[in-house]
């Protein structure tokens, strides 16, 4: 096996409230990669201090402009990071970080937010086809073509 | 002091005003609502938005919160070792896009420290009699493990050597 040179380099990101929460819960996953994490409010870098934390701007479906606007800047955090791997517990700002580490041959992984229990949420299904993984938070949503369970953030 | 929260965003009045007719009711003035772009309450103190570290700082001060059945605000009152009073949000009534708080709060439901409530005399009767504080530690702060090792193993494959 070849020997590494570097940690990898990891872009956590995830819009705020709950989806922040479960992305924070992944952090011991990252222990051993230089992290960067990313969110929509300026405040929440505090909860992952001393890491290095981005504020992006949120956006939803609804306002053209916002998923713009969150994309550019996204965008221009993917090219400043370089991440091996984006991993995201969604929504719109983490989706479009999947759409765009592509650009970057980074691999993704998109974590659909445990309050998905009947079905995966609308970016997770987007997310499918563009992502290297998607995975539920729930076993009975698990499906071959879909999304895989791996176990939840509770 | 009663920390009420309805997220930043979506309006949920039928829990912000069930909460504000019992404060009314009771006399109680030490209840603060965070209402979104909900319809303002006429006798508790309310905010749209409270930023996260001042959120971190009232729910470190209340000794009850109220919200709807979100995962984010769950896990940070209960991780903080607050009882939790949870309404679900019903697409059927307007206030939210799918059913999925349902979901949540039927996941969550039995869990120590939280009540779910489905309706105002459920939810005048839970702040009547409050549930216990949850076990303290009863959350940490990470995953359980087997996503964990998923996620470590996700990220080894992604390395170029």
């Amino acid at each position: 096996m070849p020997s590494r040179e570097r940690r990898p380099r990891v872009l956590a990101i995830a819009s705020g409230g709950g989806h922040w929460i479960q992305l924070q819960r992944l952090r011991p996953a990252f222990a051993g990669a230089d992290v960067t994490w990313a969110s929509v409010d300026r405040g929440s870098a505090g909860d992952v201090a001393p890491d290095r934390f981005v504020r992006v701007p949120d956006c939803n479906r609804d306002r053209k402009l916002a998923v713009i606007r969150t994309a550019l800047a996204v965008l221009w955090l993917l090219l400043r990071v370089r991440p091996d791997v984006v991993v995201t517990t969604g929504a719109a700002p983490g989706l479009l970080a999947i759409r765009l580490a592509r650009l970057l041959r980074a691999r993704t992984l998109f974590l659909d937010s445990v309050a998905n229990a009947e079905e995966p949420s609308y970016s997770a299904r987007l997310a499918m086809g563009h992502a290297t993984a998607v995975w539920t938070q729930w076993p009975h949503l698990a499906r071959d073509h879909g999304p895989s369970f791996h176990g939840a953030v509770l | 002091m009663i920390l009420v929260s309805v997220g930043t965003q979506l309006p949920f009045d039928r829990l912000v005003h069930a909460v504000d007719r019992w404060a009314a009711e009771r006399g109680r003035s030490d209840v603060l609502a965070q209402i979104g772009a909900g319809r303002p309450p006429s006798r508790v103190r309310w905010v749209r938005s409270l930023p996260p570290a001042e959120f971190r700082a009232q729910l470190a001060n209340a000794d009850l919160v109220v919200a709807h059945a979100g995962v984010g605000i769950a896990l940070s009152a209960l991780g903080a070792g607050k009882p939790l009073v949870i309404v679900p949000r019903r697409a059927l009534l307007g206030e939210h896009r799918n059913e999925h708080q349902v979901a949540t709060a039927r996941r969550l439901a039995g869990w120590p420290g939280l009540r779910v409530c489905d309706d105002a005399s459920e939810l005048a009767d839970a702040l009547d009699r409050p549930p216990a504080a949850p076990p303290a530690g009863m959350l940490s702060c990470a995953a359980p493990e087997p996503l964990l090792a998923s996620v470590r193993q996700f990220i080894e494959m992604g390395v170029a050597a």
